[in-house]
This record gives C-alpha cells, sequence and structure tokens, in this order.
C-alpha cells in the first residue's frame, strides 16, 4: 500500500517534516485526521492502563496509515504491539482481552480484511452480553481504514457498514473530520459494547469533496481541523448539522459530508447536510425534524446501493416523515459492482452526481 | 512425466460403519507408565515424541503406574469419582427430559467426564475455562447448582440467561465457566486472548480452552495456536478427540494422517497426548501444563484421547452412521470404570461405596429437577418477554425501545 500512503502524504507537503500522527502536545491545534485519532490513543493510554491497541503493523512502525505512530515508544511495548496477520486472530483475542477486563483497540488494515473476522464480531463479540445474560461484556473497538476515492481498486476501497449495521449488538461510528475523529474514538474506547470505527482513508490527510481534479486542500485550513491536545468526547448516537438548509436534507458520513456539501453548492440547492457521524445508534431525532422541515431527503454514500445504509435510511425517513415528503427519498450511491480501479470516478458518487439529484427531487423527483 | 496414472481423490473412510465389526486395531496405544514425563521447562523441540505417544496412568489391572502418577489423595479420587458419576446421572436425567418433552435439546458427554471433571479439578476457579458444549463436569465439579443447568436446559423465568440461548449454551462467570457458543473453534481464539490480558495486567490468572477433534479443522484453531505461540499465552489448550464429529470421523479433520497433538509442534508448542479416559492421566497432564502457564513459560497443546459414547445429541442417530457397539470395544475403556476400580484396588472404595454413590446422584439429579421443574420446563415459564430486548447493548437504543414497546412488554 505505499504506493497509495505516498499519494495521500503527497497532499500535505507543508506537514513532511514532523511525523505525520505525532499531534501536538498541548493547546488547540490544526491536526489532520491521522494527528487526531493518534491523539485519542494517545490520551486514552495514558489515562487508563485497561486500554491496549495492537494490529497489523501498529507497533513498532506505527501502521501503515501512520495512526498508531509513536505510541510502542511512548507507552511501552505491551500496550502497543504487532500481530500476526491474521483478522480472526486480532479480533479473537481482542474480545478475550475485553471479557477478562480491558479495552483493547485493535486494527484491521483495510475494511477490506475484516471478513476473516467476521464471525468473531458477528456470533460473538456483537452477542456476548445478550447471549452471556450480562456476565461477559465486550467494550472493545475495531478501528479500520475504509472508503474509495484513493484508486485502491476491489480490495482498498470498499464500505462495508451494512454489514455491521445489520447485526444486533454492534455500534457502528463513521467520523468526517479531525476534531469529530478524535472525540467519537474516545467515546468508542469508553463505551461498554464492541464498536466498528471506520476511518475514511480518503480524508485522513484533507477533506476531499469528490471533485478529484481539483487540488486537494489540507485540513490545517478547516475549522474541524482545529483539535484540543487534551481528552474531550463527542457523544455516539448525535449527528451533526454540517450546513443549515431548507430545501432538502442530505443524509450521508464519511468523505460523502464533503461530497454532499460541494454537491449542494454545484447545485445552488439550500440543503440541510446531517453528518450521522454514528449510523447505530442512529440520530433519529435529528433526520426526522430536518426532512420534516425541509420535505426532501437525499442519501448519500459510497458503498452499493443494493441493501445498503441508504436502504434503512430512506426506509425510516418513509415511515416517519411520509406526509412531509414533496418527493421520493433519493439514493446517490456506489454502484452495484465491485469497486473497481480504472473507473473510480465513474463509481465514485461524487458532487455532480448528488446536484443532478438534489435538482432531481426538487423538480418532484423521477 | 510421460504416463503417469491418472489422478484420483482419497476420501477418508472411518474403520466401521453400521454392521461392521467395531474395529481399533489401527490405534497404536502406549502401556500405562510407558511414557517419560519431561520436565516442565523442556523446550518444545526437545519433547516431540509426546505428541504421537499417549500418557496413561491406570494401567489395566487398576494399578496407577510410571512418572505421570499424580498420587492424589484418595479423598480427592473420591470426589473426582462422584463428579463423573454426578455428571453421567445429570446426563441421563436430562437426556430423558427431551424425551419428555420438557426440553428442545440436550447434549450429553458420555465416555468423556474424566476431562472436564478432572481439568476442572485442577484449575482455580478464578482461571477462566472456554469450553464447548460437551464440558458440563466443568460446572459439575465446581459445585454449580444443578438446577440452575436445568433452569437453562428448560428457558424458565429463573434461567440465569434469561431464555435467550439453545439449551446447555450455559454461562458461569463466578464458576470460570465462559459462555459457549454455538459457532465451533470461536472459544479457542478467544482464550488465548483472555491469556493474553491476564498476562499483560501482572495477574497470576490462566485460560483454559477446549475444542472437539472435528472443529481443529476451523481456521480459529490455528489463529489460536499462532497467537498463543506468538505472544506465550498463560492458556491450556485442549483438544478433545473423540474420534466423531456428528457422523464425520476424526479423518475428516485430519486425523487419519497425524495426531492432533502432532499440528502444535509446527507452531512450537509442548504439546501432550494423554488418555482421555484415564482420571489420573487426564489430571496429571492438565497439572503440567498449567504449571508451565502458571511460571510464565507459555501455552501447552493437549489431545485428549477418548470416544463419544453418546449420540452427538438429541437430534443425532449415530447408528446410521457407525457400528452400534463401538462404544462397547472403545480400548481404552469407561472413565467411571477404571478410576472405581484404582479406587477400590488401593483399598479406598468399594462395590457398595460405588453403588450407594450412584444412588446418591440420582438422588441428588432427581432433587435438583424437583426445584427445577417446580418453576417450569419448557413453554410452562420463561422470563419475561421484556428480556428478549435487554442487554443487546449496555443501554438500549430507541429501536430497541420502540420494538419492544410495539410488543407491548
Amino acid at each position: 500500500m505505499a504506493e497509495i500512503n505516498d499519494k495521500i502524504e503527497a497532499d500535505m507537503v507543508d506537514q513532511k517534516d514532523a511525523p505525520a500522527s505525532v499531534a501536538p502536545a498541548s493547546g488547540i491545534a490544526p491536526m489532520n485526521m491521522i494527528q487526531a485519532l493518534n491523539s485519542a490513543l494517545d490520551n486514552k493510554m495514558a489515562e487508563d492502563a485497561s486500554v491496549l491497541s495492537y494490529g497489523e503493523d501498529t507497533g513498532y512502525f506505527g501502521g501503515v496509515f501512520r495512526v498508531t505512530d509513536h505510541l510502542q515508544k511512548k507507552h511501552g511495548l505491551t500496550r502497543s504491539f504487532d500481530a500476526p496477520i491474521s483478522e480472526t486472530g486480532i479480533v479473537g483475542t481482542a474480545i478475550g482481552m475485553a471479557t477478562y477486563g480491558l479495552r483493547p483497540v485493535v486494527e484491521i488494515q483495510f475494511a477490506d480484511y475484516i471478513y476473516p473476522a467476521y464471525d468473531q464480531i458477528v456470533s460473538e463479540a456483537a452477542k456476548m452480553r445478550y447471549r452471556s445474560g450480562g456476565q461477559f461484556t465486550c467494550p472493545m473497538v475495531i478501528r479500520s481504514p475504509y472508503g474509495g476515492g484513493i484508486f485502491g481498486g476491489q480490495t482498498h476501497s470498499q464500505s462495508p457498514e451494512s454489514l455491521f449495521t445489520h447485526i444486533a449488538g454492534l455500534k457502528v461510528v463513521i467520523p468526517s473530520n479531525p476534531y469529530d475523529a478524535k472525540g467519537l474514538l474516545i467515546s468508542s474506547i469508553e463505551d461498554e459494547d464492541p464498536v466498528i470505527f471506520f476511518e475514511p482513508k480518503r480524508l485522513y490527510n484533507g477533506p476531499f469533496d469528490g471533485w478529484h481534479e481539483k487540488p486537494v486542500s489540507p485540513w490545517k485550513a478547516q475549522e474541524l481541523a482545529q483539535v484540543p491536545a487534551e481528552k474531550y468526547n463527542v457523544p455516539i448516537g448525535k449527528a451533526r448539522v454540517m450546513r443549515e438548509g431548507n430545501d432538502v436534507t442530505i443524509l450521508a458520513y464519511g468523505t460523502m459530508v464533503w461530497v454532499a456539501l460541494a454537491g449542494a453548492e454545484h447545485a445552488g440547492v439550500d440543503a440541510e447536510v446531517i453528518d450521522l457521524r454514528t449510523l447505530v445508534p442512529l440520530d433519529i431525532e435529528t433526520i426526522e425534524a430536518s426532512v420534516k422541515k425541509t420535505g426532501r431527503c437525499v442519501v448519500v454514500h459510497e458503498a452499493p446501493k443494493t441493501s445498503g445504509f441508504g436502504g434503512e435510511l430512506s426506509a425510516l425517513v418513509q415511515e416517519r416523515c411520509f406526509y412531509h415528503l414533496e418527493a421520493p427519498v433519493t439514493r446517490v450511491t456506489g454502484w452495484d459492482t465491485p469497486y473497481p480501479h480504472a473507473f473510480e470516478w465513474e463509481y465514485f458518487p461524487g458532487p455532480q452526481r448528488v446536484a443532478d439529484a438534489l435538482k432531481s427531487v426538487m423538480t418532484g423527483g423521477r | 512425466m510421460k504416463n503417469t496414472p491418472p489422478l484420483s481423490l482419497r476420501v477418508p473412510e472411518p474403520s466401521g460403519r453400521p454392521g461392521d465389526k467395531p474395529d481399533f486395531s489401527h490405534l497404536k496405544l502406549d502401556a500405562a507408565g510407558a511414557v517419560d514425563r519431561p520436565a516442565v521447562d523442556t523446550t518444545p523441540a526437545d519433547m516431540r515424541d509426546m505428541a504421537f505417544s499417549l500418557i496413561r496412568v491406570l494401567d489395566d489391572e487398576g494399578n496407577a503406574v510410571g512418572p505421570w502418577n499424580p498420587r492424589l489423595d484418595a479423598d480427592t479420587m473420591r470426589r473426582g469419582l462422584k463428579a463423573m458419576i454426578l455428571t453421567r446421572a445429570f446426563d441421563d436425567r436430562m437426556h430423558r427430559a427431551h424425551r419428555q418433552g420438557k426440553t428442545s435439546f440436550y447434549m450429553k458427554c458420555t465416555g468423556e467426564e474424566a476431562i472436564a471433571v478432572a481439568q476442572g479439578m485442577v484449575l482455580n476457579r478464578e482461571d477462566m475455562g472456554f469450553p464447548t458444549y460437551r464440558q458440563q463436569g466443568l460446572l459439575i465439579a465446581r459445585g454449580y447448582p444443578l438446577a440452575s443447568m436445568m433452569n437453562q436446559i428448560y428457558s424458565n423465568a429463573a434461567d440465569p440467561i434469561k431464555g435467550r440461548q439453545l439449551p446447555i449454551m450455559y454461562s458461569a462467570k463466578d464458576y470460570g465457566f465462559f459462555t459457549i457458543s454455538g459457532n465451533l473453534g470461536t472459544q479457542f481464539v478467544q482464550a488465548v486472548g483472555w491469556a493474553m490480558g491476564s498476562a499483560y495486567k501482572g495477574d497470576n490468572k490462566i485460560a483454559a480452552a477446549w475444542i472437539g477433534d472435528g472443529s481443529t479443522a476451523e481456521s480459529d484453531f490455528h489463529s489460536a495456536l499462532t497467537f498463543a505461540s506468538v505472544y506465550k499465552a498463560p492458556v491450556i489448550l485442549n483438544i478433545v478427540n473423540n474420534q466423531w464429529a456428528i457422523s464425520s470421523f476424526q479423518g475428516f479433520a485430519g486425523g487419519q494422517e497425524t495426531t492432533f497433538a502432532s499440528k502444535g509442534i509446527g507452531y512450537g508448542l509442548p504439546t501432550l497426548r494423554v488418555d482421555g479416559n484415564d482420571f489420573l492421566a487426564v489430571w496429571a497432564a492438565t497439572e503440567w501444563a498449567e504449571e508451565r502457564a502458571r511460571t510464565n513459560q507459555g501455552a501447552t497443546l493437549i489431545e485428549i484421547f477418548t470416544y463419544r459414547g453418546a449420540p452427538h445429541s438429541t437430534s443425532d442417530d449415530p447408528s446410521r452412521y457407525r457400528p452400534g457397539d463401538e462404544h462397547e470395544h472403545w480400548p481404552l475403556g469407561d472413565p467411571l470404570e477404571r478410576l472405581k476400580q484404582h479406587l477400590i484396588k488401593i483399598g479406598e472404595w468399594s462395590q457398595e461405596q460405588h453403588t450407594a454413590a450412584e444412588a446418591e446422584a440420582v438422588e441428588q439429579v432427581r432433587a435438583a429437577a424437583k426445584e427445577s421443574e417446580a418453576i417450569g420446563t419448557l413453554g410452562q415459564s420463561r422470563p419475561s418477554v421484556k428480556e428478549m430486548f435487554e442487554e443487546v447493548f449496555a443501554e438500549p437504543d430507541w429501536r430497541l425501545v420502540e420494538q419492544r414497546r410495539e410488543v407491548g412488554v
């Protein structure tokens, strides 16, 4: 993955001097998403000896995306270490640790490689509290870079969130900016239940609005990159209204939050853009209030359309806001194909497709 | 490579099918006392032979012989024997309860009682056992209330896990008994993680895990051995080779070409292979592995060689895939009979005491059944339907609250 990493690194020339992932030690300072996540882990490991981190290449080397950089050096060999290349082993042992009483934060190098651990996640972590009548619990976090827009091809681009939102007992969290990334990761580590924490790798080094031919700006310029070095929480289960608007509600998460904002601007539509931040538990109140106000709803995600989380969102909006709707709920998503390499920008649901959908719902839909 | 014969696919076949005469002549069984006992700090490389031999203590005459004799006092052995008798009585009663329609499902451990009972007695209650569905002897040896086991089997109002699990999928944290999952092999790697957690914390607890011969084919078996070896986790990894995985003989898990114990060698783990119907041998091997784990020398893999005497479950009819009398011909005999014979031989037990102990066990099970059935059997009593929605998460989210209201509870 070195070439993908290099490509992302090239977007942040101004930060080349310092290790990518080491955050400022105090005060509020601009951080990219990698630094913010690193800072969250650093805060929690300093505060709580039961927090430890492991995964493939996450120890000495600090992770292929640098999220766990310097943690081993700072907190010790047994606090942040390397794991064998076995996703089921990583998650299975973490479940054992969590039931022992620790709070492991494990990394799956790419969400595309989480499937070997699927049995452990679905059959074990998710059901631990329920099936044991509360005797055993599983407070653990599975971090994993996810999403496309990086020429990652089939197995470095996937968005498998709906495979986890469908499972009772799992929480699913997806940040879209450094401030939320840190606060949500801290809340996830402190949560008493297993959390799947997907990190949009396209956003690691800067916001990306889908206009791929334009130069990418670094996080530094963004208000949401002003991150406190100290510990803070962003609550799980609360969405963030990124842009207030009156004409249409856009529901998005991860990279698509920025694409949605760009799409709304391109269409010239007064859209209310909601960053869901957590898919389970979902902030249904914020969604409902917004759609009842606007009367229209567009759902945007990178994952394929069929049985994607957008289907659930559309159904919920339809069930709860039916008499307020002035147009069909519309989904802008990845296609029902594997994620292709050469056709990156035809596959990736960019701002043009979002703008087209917005114009369509403003004229009553298809 | 001209003129090579056409390739052919080998499909393993067991030594006997229904109607055949049971044949165990292919088994290579060491005599009791014949296998050396390496020091606990022996390197795995220096004890590879252990994977291909069989640790046995009790000989055919009921003498405890050789270097693996754990030299237990008579009281401990009597307690072990009584726990095995109780386990068998419990199994018989619950198997009957299924036939009477009092529950939907049951699984016996007939012939395998020595394993869970001995190991449950060797390990501390603070250690965590990660059992399969066939180690009920762990609970029974540790004095877990039989009525609570039955309440779980009946899914009644007093079920400790609130009617959410299939019968026999017990969970008893306070007894060092991890929640049982239907998904095979998953607990093997979790035990390694639990042990890693204990080591990480500088604790003195160890973990023990069990897996059947069939489930060693699952990928979690490989992951467990890899992680146990890499991180030197304080865990005892037990493979209970009872020859059968439902209808598949152990050859389908790779047991025809080598021993299951030998699989530990490739992972650099010390490995023992033990007669599972010999209470004293199981005890001794477990004690060896326990000391190794407890002294920070890492994991041990133990193949426990036995025979599944009963049907796989109440839903299974073994007469359709193996000789009906195969269990009677198992060359390692019956674990209860063998310990009984030893205790009698050394003058610490008698047929009269044994008969009385069996009657007492039946009575103990009957009393527990009375207590449990007074609450109710399957369908007569159950936990509140509210419990269906509880403990999905620490706190229910709005969906669960709404759905619970929809059900009206």
